[in-house]
């Protein structure tokens, strides 16, 4: 649900009583209402949903995001873990494997 | 319809079982339009059953059953590529367009799918008591601009006016004849598999410069409709250097309403084959793609009026696609997919992130969506 | 397009599944609650690029298709009064009630408009004085502070003429619904990223702790589901259970303050029918008395409409995760968006609406068999 898109505040002003926004998508501009976001800034980012920003993007934490994801790489390629870890590793698997065979022997599953 | 003892077994399940278990709940189903609904003009499903269930029955006959933009009829040994189609759009004037030139490339383009040669058309005006004779003049002289680009000339029409009310400004029906060369044959049933689909540019300009004026929806931007007659570009494909006829045009269609996914379609249950496309390989402009993102629209659905797709026999298909991008209209021609033996009357697509998605025809007008 | 081209990038997906497949052990069955991101899963393909045993099945977050039958036939009632013009989300108009839809109502001579924000409805009715405007006031928490913001501006500037038909419902008690059923095969959940960047996810965490459930609020791009998928995942194979934050680009625990608190000064709690599951208690909201005149309920004598609903369609069991549609045998063919039998199919959203409109009733064969659409579960036979 909630279609909302990211856009870049380019303009704030005010009308019919509320805090209003241009916003850019990709090339076009849009009117949002800057109403539950009052604080904003021209060159930040919103999330705008039905005509209203209902959100900021924090560039740190998208960039913090997509840095993890592009790590994802190296866990990869790490060596393997030493003989207690793997114990652990083991023994966390087998637990979590009679958990669910518990909870599958309660129901059905197709 | 329900009978009264399923009526008694609802209520009674309904009264048992707990939220927990409650089963859905169905409505009954609209199985058929008593009126006509705005859905019907959309050039989706809801268009193609109306043809099916209204018009092929009263009118079936070979040549219309072939279900092309156009109609070829052969008199006298020459062949005759024969069209008509009206245009209703609102707002008459939009970003770069207005309703007569819309109704002169729109006519051209659909002869020119068929390999013609446009030459005439007729121009017929149903004028809304109140139209500004100003909003008139400015229409006409435009498809008069429109007809010197596409090198064809009206020459014939007919005038009518109605009751304020009954009729949203201006509607315009044109109609055309183009000639067709021998050894041209084009036609939607001969895609075959291993053909190339190529692509003229950029989709989704037109239909998005139209909805950016609608009430609500608008959008400040360079979106503009692309407009345009596609007749040169069709020579220039049809010129390719080549040893032998140019019959490696198997196919040629502008995708117009219900947009480029709808065409495929169309094609592909015509000529009883698969398509694969290739999303990465599909030109949409930045701005188009801003406001669809927006308005939860598809760009793929979406309607173009100076773009074609064709489909082209492998061996030729760098060599048409170069004709292309050396035409004005055809620069950012791209090859998007391939038709395939796989699948037949189905088109799928390869999607950005590497999964694959079933292009299915519109149902009705894609509809701007919160969720 | 910034912050969303990044996250549909393939092979960061590579990446990640691979991750994926690195980490299980053993099927695991997750709930994406949101229709917005069946929508993503299903137009990106994202299922089919899980590892076998990662089973997706979707939840009932799509507030089109959980509107009660009742409401939808209320909301058709009054669009067929003269001197009204109904104002709705594209979304609406497809929606069949008992008799016809909001295009038929149109066709019929019915003023039914086509609004993108809740505010459009505030000019539609200063250029209209003379008629009532209705606004079809749907959604989940994500739209609640639009739709208050259109009631508390209608109520300060005394527009007697803008009122509200309210349909509003709620994730929280849905999920607790899904998670009490008996039936329940969901062991992970995607949170709903949008709802949350309004009302934070602090109402997860009670959840997660009583069922025991991970509870992973994620995103709608595909890399987003991806993530949100890989980090469930981790969870259940390291024995956990709590609730993390994917989407922390765009959300935090909080939410948004001024829209929580304007939300609660228009509406409040109330009991609501979902289509397709029945009464959860406590999960819509309904608007405040101080708000009266601006409710359409109470305003248009709409009298309550027995509606009929034969069990023909298995939609309460798709929305609660327990079927997928291919599982129900109208699926396709008695059952399509033209004419829908139920509330999964009747929205863009719903899961019958999204699988078909990506061609899942259409099965592709020959040399594209690796494109084809199969059930990861089925397709490796379902064990670990």
């Amino acid at each position: 649900m909630c279609l909302a898109i990211p856009g870049k505040v380019v303009e704030t002003y005010d009308q019919g009583g509320l805090r209003m926004a241009k916003v850019q998508f990709g090339g076009i501009t849009r009117e949002a209402c800057l109403e539950y976001l009052p604080d904003t800034q021209t060159g930040e980012y919103v999330l705008v949903h039905v005509g209203f920003a209902i959100t900021k993007v924090d560039e740190v934490e998208a960039e913090r995001t997509y840095q993890a994801l592009m790590e994802l790489d190296q866990l990869n390629e790490l060596e393997s873990p030493v003989v207690e870890e793997l114990d652990e590793i083991e023994a966390a698997k087998q637990a979590t494997t009679s958990r669910f065979i518990k909870a599958r022997n309660g129901h059905e599953i197709s | 319809m329900p009978t009264s003892r399923d009526t008694e077994i609802e209520n009674q399940e309904e009264a048992e079982t707990p939220v927990s278990a409650l089963f859905g709940s169905c409505p009954i189903p609209i199985f058929e339009h008593k009126q006509i609904v705005l859905g019907h003009g959309s050039g989706g499903k809801l268009t193609a059953d109306l043809i099916d269930k209204i018009f092929l029955p009263a009118f079936r006959n070979p040549i219309l059953d072939k279900l092309d933009d156009q109609a070829v009829v052969t008199i006298n040994g020459a062949r005759l590529a024969f069209t008509t189609d009206s245009f209703v759009v609102t707002p008459i004037f939009f970003p770069g367009g207005d309703i007569g030139r819309l109704a002169v490339h729109g006519t051209v383009n659909d002869l020119a799918m068929s390999g013609a040669r446009p030459l005439y058309l007729s121009a017929a005006f149903i004028l809304e008591e109140g139209l500004p004779v100003d909003d008139l003049r400015r229409i006409v002289e435009s498809m008069r601009a429109s007809a010197a680009d596409a090198g064809v000339q009206f020459v014939t029409g007919d005038t009518k006016v109605v009751d304020r009310g009954k009729g949203d400004q201006i509607f315009i029906t044109t109609t055309g004849i183009g000639v067709i060369e021998p050894g041209i044959n084009i036609s939607a049933d001969r895609a075959r598999p291993g053909d190339a689909v190529l692509l003229s540019g950029y989709i989704g300009d037109h239909g998005m410069a139209i909805m950016s004026q609608r009430e609500g929806l608008e959008f400040e931007g360079t979106i503009e409709s692309d407009c345009a007659s596609l007749n040169g570009l069709v020579a220039a494909m049809l010129a390719t250097p080549s040893p032998t006829a140019p019959d490696f045009i198997h196919c040629l269609r502008d995708p117009t309403r219900g947009g480029a996914a709808t065409t495929l379609n169309e094609i592909s249950k015509r000529a009883n084959v698969g398509m694969l496309l290739n999303e990465r390989a599909i030109p949409v402009r930045e701005s188009v793609k801003g406001a669809c993102e927006v308005l939860g629209l598809d760009p793929l659905y979406v309607a173009n009026e100076g773009k074609l797709l064709a489909i082209v026999r492998p061996d030729m298909a760098e060599a048409v696609l170069a004709q292309m991008r050396a035409h004005p209209l055809g620069h950012d021609a791209a090859r998007i997919g391939e038709v395939v033996p796989d699948h037949p009357g189905m088109v799928l697509m390869k999607t950005e992130i590497g999964g694959t998605r079933v292009l299915d025809v519109m149902f009705g007008e894609q509809l701007p969506r919160i969720c | 397009m910034k912050y969303l081209d990044e996250y549909r990038d393939g092979d960061v997906a590579t990446k990640i599944v691979a991750e994926m497949r690195r980490i299980q052990t053993q099927p695991w069955v997750l709930m994406e609650v949101c229709g917005g991101q069946t929508h993503s899963i299903v137009k990106n393909g994202l299922d089919q690029l899980l590892p076998p045993g990662v089973e997706l099945v979707h939840g009932p977050g799509c507030p089109v298709c959980v509107t009660p039958l009742e409401m939808i036939d209320k909301a058709h009632a009054i669009a067929r009064l003269p001197g009204v013009i109904f104002c709705s989300f594209g979304d609406m108009l497809r929606v069949p009630g008992s008799d016809g839809d909001l295009f038929t109502i149109k066709s019929n001579g019915g003023d039914v408009r086509i609004v993108y924000s809740p505010l459009d409805c505030l000019k539609i009715a200063r250029a209209n004085p003379d008629k009532q405007i209705v606004f079809f006031a749907i959604g989940f928490e994500t739209t609640a502070p639009a739709n208050a913001m259109l009631a508390w501006r209608a109520r300060e500037e005394n527009m007697t003429n803008v009122s509200l038909l309210v349909s509003h419902v709620l994730v929280p008690p849905a999920l607790e619904a899904i998670l009490a059923s008996p039936e329940n095969r969901v062991q992970g959940f995607l949170g709903p990223g949008h709802v949350c960047a309004v009302m934070g996810y602090s109402e997860y965490l009670p959840i997660s702790a009583r069922y025991k459930v991970p509870i992973v609020i994620t995103g709608f791009e595909p890399l987003d589901i991806l993530q949100g998928v890989l980090m469930t995942i981790q969870q259940l194979e390291e024995n956990r259970a709590v609730v993390e934050n994917q989407y922390s680009r765009v959300l935090d625990q909080v939410g948004n303050l001024p829209a929580q608190k304007l939300v609660g000064k228009v509406f409040e709690v109330s009991d609501r029918k979902w289509r397709g599951i029945g009464n959860i208690p406590r999960s819509g909201y309904r608007l405040r008395e101080e708000f009266a005149v601006h409710d359409a309920e109470k305003i248009f004598d709409v009298a309550e409409i027995a509606t009929l609903e034969p069990a023909i369609c298995i939609s309460g069991e798709i929305l609660r995760g327990i079927k997928k549609p291919h599982d129900c045998p109208a699926f396709g063919t008695l059952c399509n968006p033209q004419h829908p039998l139920g509330a999964t199919m009747v929205s863009a959203e719903g899961a019958c609406a999204a699988y078909y409109a990506y061609g899942r009733h259409l099965k592709p064969q020959g040399k594209d068999a690796q494109h084809q659409i199969a059930d990861p579960v089925h397709a490796t036979g379902g064990s670990a």
